[in-house]
This record gives C-alpha cells, sequence and structure tokens, in this order.
C-alpha cells in the first residue's frame, strides 16, 4: 500500500533553539534538520532572526542564518533571483522558492522550513533528485528533426512561437511534482507534471518533428493518465505556470489522433 | 540497509517503457460520466415518481418498454464507469504486484456479475409482466 505515515527512522523530534541576543525585529525560523552522519532522526531547529539586519527574502534569513548562527545548515542556491530552481523548499506549508518568498509573505508566526516533499533528503534542505532529473532525461527533452538539418535556423512563426510561452519559462525547480500526491504514491513510474509539461513544451513546438513518437511514449496508465487534476501543481508553481493545463492538453491529443 | 542501486537512474526512470494504452481508459470513463449525468436523471425522477406506489405499479413501471431499455442502459454504463474508476484507485494505492493483480481482476468480475444478474432481474420483470 502507498505510504501514509513516516517510517519510524523519518519521525521528527524537536531540536535546538537559537535565540537572538539584542535583536530588534525578532522573528523564528523553524528548520528542518536531518544528516545521513549521525544516525539520528530528523528534528527542527529554531532559529531567532533578527529582521532589522536581514534582506526581505526568505533565503536572505536562511543565508544570514548559516552565515552568523549556525554554519552546518545545509541548502541549494545559486541565482537568488528565481532563475535557478536551485533553492525549491516547502516554506510556510507551501512549495516555492525562498529566493523569491519574501518572509513578511509567510504566515505570521514562525516561519516552517521543510524540505521538498516526499523526496529522499541528502541533508537537512537537500532533496536527491536524482530520479526526477531521469524522468526529464527520459522524455528526450531536445529538438528532435527526421528531415535533413537546413542551411540556417529552423523558422517558426510568431504564433507558433507563442504556442511555448507558459511552457518555456519552466525552470524544473521540482516545486510541482513534489506538491502532487499522485507523484507522491507513484512517483517511481508517474512522470509528474514538471516532466509533463516539459515533455508538452515539445510536443507543441512547431520545429519539432517526432510528435507522434513522443505521444507513444508518454501514452501509459502510469507515465501520463496519474495525473488526476488535483491542482497542486497549478497551485504551487513559483513561475505561475500551468502544468495541470499542459497535461490535460497531452490529454487531448492523445484522443484526437484515435477514434473515439 | 539496502543494497546500493548500481543501474544508472535513466534505467530506472525509462522502466519497461509505455504500455501504449490508457487513452482508452480515460476516455471511456469520461464518456461514461457524461452518459451517466443524462441517465441519473432519468432514474431519480423515475424512482421518485414510484414513491408511495404500490408494487404492481412499481413492476409496471420497470416493464414498460422504454423503461426497461433506459434501465438496463443505466446499469451497464453505472457499473462500467465503476470499476473503471475503481481499477485508479486500486493502481494509485496497491503497490504490491501480486494484490494490484489479484484485486483488479476481482472487480473486473464482481462488476459483470453485479451487471449481469441486474440486467437480468430487469429482463425478467420486462418479459414477464
Amino acid at each position: 500500500m502507498a505510504e501514509f505515515t513516516l517510517p519510524k527512522n523519518s519521525k521528527i523530534k524537536p531540536g535546538k533553539h537559537f535565540a537572538a541576543k539584542n535583536a530588534k525585529k525578532p522573528r523564528t525560523f523553524r528548520v528542518y534538520r536531518w544528516s545521513p552522519d549521525d544516525g539520528e532522526n530528523p528534528r527542527i531547529d529554531s532559529y531567532e532572526v533578527d529582521m532589522e539586519s536581514c534582506g526581505p527574502m526568505v533565503l536572505d534569513a536562511l543565508l544570514k542564518i548559516k552565515n552568523e548562527i549556525d554554519p552546518t545548515l545545509t541548502l541549494r542556491r545559486s541565482c537568488r533571483e528565481g532563475i535557478c530552481g536551485s533553492c525549491a523548499m516547502n516554506i510556510d506549508g507551501t512549495n516555492t522558492l525562498a529566493c523569491t518568498m519574501a518572509s513578511a509573505d509567510c504566515a505570521s508566526g514562525d516561519v516552517k522550513i521543510y524540505p521538498l516533499p516526499h523526496m529522499p533528503v541528502v541533508k537537512d534542505l537537500v532533496p536527491d533528485l536524482s530520479h526526477f532529473y531521469a524522468q526529464f532525461a527520459s522524455i528526450k527533452p531536445w529538438l528532435r528533426t527526421q528531415s535533413p538539418a537546413p542551411d540556417r535556423e529552423r523558422l517558426q512563426s510568431p504564433e507558433e512561437r507563442k504556442k511555448i510561452d507558459g511552457l518555456y519559462e519552466c525552470i524544473l525547480c521540482a516545486c510541482c511534482s513534489t506538491s502532487c500526491p499522485s507523484y507522491w504514491w507513484n512517483g517511481d513510474k508517474y512522470l509528474g507534471p514538471a516532466i509533463l509539461l516539459q515533455a508538452y513544451r515539445w510536443i507543441v513546438d512547431s520545429r519539432d518533428e517526432v510528435t507522434g513518437e513522443r505521444l507513444d511514449d508518454l501514452e501509459d496508465p502510469f507515465k501520463l493518465y496519474r495525473c488526476h487534476t488535483i491542482m497542486n501543481c497549478t497551485r504551487t508553481c513559483p513561475k505561475g505556470l500551468n502544468p495541470a493545463k499542459a497535461i490535460a492538453e497531452i490529454k487531448k491529443l492523445m484522443v484526437e489522433r484515435r477514434s473515439a | 540497509m539496502t543494497a546500493k542501486d548500481l543501474r544508472n537512474p535513466l534505467k530506472v526512470a525509462r522502466g519497461l517503457g509505455s504500455s501504449q494504452s490508457g487513452v482508452g481508459h480515460w476516455w471511456t470513463q469520461r464518456v461514461t460520466a457524461a452518459a451517466l449525468v443524462v441517465l441519473l436523471i432519468w432514474f431519480v425522477i423515475t424512482v421518485l415518481s414510484l414513491l408511495h406506489a404500490d408494487y404492481a405499479t412499481a413492476l409496471a413501471t420497470v416493464a414498460k418498454p422504454w423503461n426497461a431499455m433506459l434501465l438496463i442502459i443505466f446499469l451497464i454504463t453505472m457499473f462500467w464507469h465503476a470499476v473503471l474508476g475503481l481499477q485508479v484507485v486500486i493502481e494509485d494505492y496497491v503497490t504490491t504486484r501480486w494484490k494490484e493483480v489479484l484485486s483488479l481482476v476481482l472487480i473486473k468480475f464482481l462488476a459483470v456479475l453485479g451487471a449481469l444478474a441486474s440486467v437480468l432481474a430487469v429482463l425478467r420483470i420486462a418479459l414477464t409482466h
């Protein structure tokens, strides 16, 4: 059966509290901590951060914690402007990017920060996304053609180009896939919203010539049809994209190429 | 501690590949759902019209050719739609393969059994009254 409770070694215990000294505007950040090295269960450490001397985003607070309070805190980040997708995590109950989520926009009280849900954890806020990336590779996310390469670029009309708007912006942060219960239960086979949105990005590209093969590869009760239009993906996407709609479009194309 | 998986993640992600099915299931589930909207309205109206009616009136209503036909279509569509929906639930939550296969086969047998029994019941009333 699908697992509805955490295994024994994943049950979260209370952790350490780091109080701030002489803070003018203290705010507490409750952060999930787990290390593969000490054999301990995960714990929640709480850090008091002086928001007076901290940047506006949750990532600023996390980096302030790492720089000034607890250097052992582990997280991924790179661009700090919502384009690399590295700092995707569960903040205030929603999967989002720490760099574009303002601490002030989190619900009042403590800010709760966990790694992306239902993924193996490497350490603290760093999830293991190997399978997610392998699923991305499995849809062959590049322009595939059969006709000989032209002497110049492959042309596309402005209308055709418009069709990949709302798709090409996906940064593969995995917020949507890890918010999807169907991906939690059947992520080993179900491709999940992010990968299906990426698949649709190539299906709908006017320059790609293997549309049918792409649909063939997706036509499967698990790879595609585990989507039950729960819509968590669209609700959580930090880039404001609509993976649920992309999946619906793929399902429409599946019906279009067969007799009703 | 489980043994480390030495396969490349891509090998795992591709698995056994696509089964080239699923669209039929998806489409049939939607078509039966749409049909059930209409059939269910008719069914509820018919049942409500039988409120406080006696046994003979109920039999006579079921025995009317249009009613018998619609009732049979309703029953088949209902069992068909139910088994398609149950199949999704089982595929979602039952992860042990043999239990999954067993329950999928079982619900299909039960659905056919249920549909046959209820259709026969309607036919018996329709043909003898």
